[in-house]
């Protein structure tokens, strides 16, 4: 086209700020009822949830701390983050993110749009701002009604994830800076969101992506036999290593991987998303996505992020395998038992021991010694043997059934013997409870390096 | 004509302009000069390049060749049109959730303070939208959408109104108030520029017209000139008495009577196909043999008569050099 020169006094291009731009995605985000809807559940729901679960007499003890649900309000709250990590948090990014651009191809909004703002760069930028607040106004309403739920049942001392116990005031702060730490997937997830609804247009896929994705992640990661550096390096991971912050010390490892990796899943999506819209024509009306540009695009570039991050991973920390063996499991129990014991003793007015005093060890084998020593299963059994100040040579040794997961949490479920890990009722400060040596939780560091004997 | 005249007179000035999606050439070198302050019609039949030329000039797309000018301002990129143009191609964009208010609120707030921008409460009613300014879009009919669409434009204070078909599902009353509106736009100095499939709400409305067929201007000029051409029409002649105005209409020279076939109900009613110039003659015959002329009409609108001439031989023209 010939360049020409605008006479001087012409009328000029108005700009649309990106502060104005932003207000008007906002505006329409929040216009929408199931928006609405979201926020106004984030911000009831779960505390409502946590009060009516904790007044049951049957809790989920399937999801981590909900067997501790009776004892403690903090307990509900964590259960709060672990359900939205399976379920709230794919699905909220799916219902935000994940429409923000297709909604505009639904309604054929978009040539309005340009001729408004004038700039594919701004429309952009504001459209991920105004998702990403849309999420950010539901994220910490999840967060404060889990924790108002909580505090509504009582906020007594959490037992953790290595049966130490941690005052109301500690386990708050470790709660604070899990929600925290749940940003980084939760930016990872609205990220690829933004990039399935620039691919699909208005097609329902740029929707449902996230949400299935997520699920898909989750389902991949609990059934297919993974590298340990492959499962850590999926942003779904993301979600649950958290949990490594209710250990004492805590499991830093899979946290801090975790959070990288999400990060670099979020900028790659958004950057992916950036370039196809800049380079999307608008003067076709429909888009229905296509599954080739999904696929060059979308998938093989994500994939790539986690192919390289897995490889960097295994290269860093040398992990190989489940990142689950007999040594960690023995270790992680052995400290867990000796912690819930001395809780066991003083819930029993029984002699009060530390649990160095008690200098607890483990034996674990898997499927009876019949297979690889390694790896997640049902099919763990452990022996605990501890030893009473004062009591000479005198050794007592209980039985642990173990469900290993392959995200390193474990539950261990006592066989005996039934005066030490059986099921009974114990009387404590806040009511009946069973007795805490019978179940637990605990979680190993699938990172770290494993050492014989 | 310098750059600084023709800024002046024209609101929209082409030349060349030549656009291309993929091997589908969407218009072929068109040529259009829109002077201010006027309402022109863009014709054509479907997928003749009405909607990418309307998108040129909304800034919707650049031209891959040629050089276009609005409101003054070159404009060789894509949403790069100067400020001042407005309007709507394929359908106004509106936002269901929100009310016809808030659409236009939001709108507003988009443009910023500094931005010159109507009263919201004035372009509703303007096109007679204030008593459901309140109700959601999601409930608006294909009319009012329009009309709102038309009041988004005329929020931006529009020196170039651009609308493609925009008296798409309006009723007769709505459709006499958006002509109302566009007419008092251009009285007051904006340009409008309207595509439309019914010839006879360009006819009223426009002053020139532009016919585009497989991507080519093939007329652009006023309506008069394509009136006045040298095309034989039909004209419905209603008299007060047919037997003896048809024969005199059989023996003017240049009229022929047209037999319908029984199709004319009305017996007071005849169709001639004549040129202008030899109606001119016959009317004043038939009032000279005491014949008192109670209607004269064409029964296709001179503009749709040319634009199906114009376009078939366009047509013809492609099929014969293919």
């Amino acid at each position: 086209m010939t360049a020409t020169t605008a006479p001087a006094g012409a009328p000029t291009a108005h700009r649309v700020s990106v502060a104005r731009g932003y207000r008007f995605e906002l505006v329409k985000l929040l216009a929408q009822w199931r928006v609405r809807v979201l926020i106004l559940l984030s911000w009831i729901g779960p505390g409502l949830a946590v009060i009516a679960v904790s007044g049951q007499g049957t809790l989920p003890s399937d999801t981590l701390f909900g067997r501790e649900m009776h004892a403690t309000g903090w307990a509900g709250a964590l259960v709060v983050l672990s359900f939205a990590g399976s379920w709230v948090f794919p699905l909220l990014t799916s219902v935000v993110a994940g429409d923000v651009f297709s909604a505009e191809d639904r309604l054929g909004t978009w040539r309005h749009l340009l001729v408004a703002v004038r700039s594919p760069r701004r429309i952009f930028i504001t459209k991920a701002l105004a998702s990403l607040t849309v999420l950010m106004m539901c994220v910490p309403g999840l967060a404060v009604s889990g924790i108002v739920g909580g505090l509504v049942v009582g906020s007594r001392p959490l037992t953790g994830l290595d049966g130490h116990l941690l005052s109301p005031a500690d386990a708050a702060g470790r709660l604070l800076l899990a929600w925290l730490c749940v940003l980084a997937p939760i930016l990872a997830f609205a990220a690829i969101g933004l990039l399935a609804s620039v691919i699909f247009g208005r097609s329902p896929i740029g929707i449902l992506l996230p949400a299935f994705g997520g699920l898909g992640m989750q389902l991949a990661s609990q059934v297919l036999p993974m590298p340990v550096a492959v499962r850590l390096t999926l942003p779904s991971f993301a979600f649950l290593s958290w949990n490594g912050l209710f250990t004492s010390p805590p499991t830093l490892g899979p946290l801090i991987t975790g959070i990288a990796v999400s990060l670099a899943w979020a900028v790659t999506a958004t950057a992916l998303a950036y370039v196809l819209f800049m380079r999307r024509d608008f003067t076709s009306l429909a888009n229905d996505g296509s599954m080739r540009r999904a696929i060059t695009f979308g998938i093989l570039p994500l994939l790539g992020v986690w192919v390289l991050s897995a490889g960097v991973l295994a290269a860093a920390t040398g992990a190989a395998g489940s990142g689950i063996d007999a040594v960690k499991l023995q270790r992680s129990l052995a400290t867990s038992f000796a912690h819930i014991y001395r809780l066991q003793s003083q819930e029993l007015y029984h002699q009060n021991v530390t649990a160095a005093e008690l200098r607890a060890r483990a034996s674990c084998t898997k499927g009876e010694g019949m297979v690889a020593q390694q790896g997640p299963g049902v099919d763990w059994r452990c022996t605990v043997y501890w030893r009473l100040p004062g009591s000479g040579a005198a050794t007592g040794a209980a039985i642990y059934q173990l469900d290993a997961s392959p995200n390193g949490r474990y539950v261990a479920d006592g066989d005996g013997p039934q005066e030490v890990n059986g099921y009974f009722i114990l009387r404590t400060s806040y009511g009946d409870a069973p007795n805490p040596l019978w179940q637990f939780d605990g979680l190993i560091d699938l990172l770290a390096p494993t050492s014989k004997g | 004509m310098p750059i600084g005249e023709i800024a002046d007179v024209c609101a929209v000035r082409a030349r060349g302009i030549t656009k291309s999606f993929g091997d589908v050439i969407a218009l072929d070198g068109v040529d259009l000069d829109v002077p201010a302050g006027q309402i022109h019609g863009v014709v054509g039949p479907n997928g003749a390049g009405k909607t990418t030329l309307l998108g040129l000039l909304l800034g919707l797309a650049s031209a891959d060749r040629g050089r276009l000018e609005i409101l003054g301002t070159p404009v060789s990129r894509a949403l790069a049109a100067p400020d001042g143009v407005a309007g709507f191609v394929d359908g106004p964009g509106l936002y269901p959730s929100l009310t016809a208010r808030g659409n236009l609120a939001a709108l507003a707030a988009l443009r910023g303070p500094g931005a010159p921008t109507a009263g919201i409460d004035e372009v509703l009613e303007q096109v007679g939208l204030t008593d459901v300014a309140d109700d959601r879009v999601r409930g608006f009919s294909l009319g009012m959408r329009q009309r709102l669409g038309l009041a988004a434009a005329l929020l931006t204070r529009p020196r170039l109104l651009v609308l493609d078909e925009p008296s798409n599902g309006l009723d007769p009353a709505g459709k006499r108030h958006v002509d109302g509106v566009l007419s008092q736009l251009a009285a007051d100095g904006a340009t409008v520029v309207l595509s439309s499939h019914r010839m006879g709400d360009l006819e009223a409305l426009c002053a020139e017209v532009t016919i585009i067929a497989t991507g080519r201007v093939v007329f652009s000029g006023p309506l008069s000139k394509l009136a006045a051409g040298n095309q034989e029409l039909d004209y419905r002649l209603r008299t007060s008495d047919a037997d003896a105005a048809r024969r005199l209409a059989a023996g003017t020279d240049g009229v022929q009577v047209i037999d319908d076939g029984g199709m004319q109900s009305d017996s007071e009613v005849l169709v001639v196909r004549t040129l202008m110039s030899a109606l001119d003659e016959l009317v004043p015959a038939l009032v000279r043999a005491g014949i008192a002329v109670r209607e004269l009409t064409p029964v296709v609108s001179p503009l749709e008569a040319a634009f199906l001439a114009l376009t078939e031989q366009r047509a013809e023209q492609q099929e014969a050099s293919q």
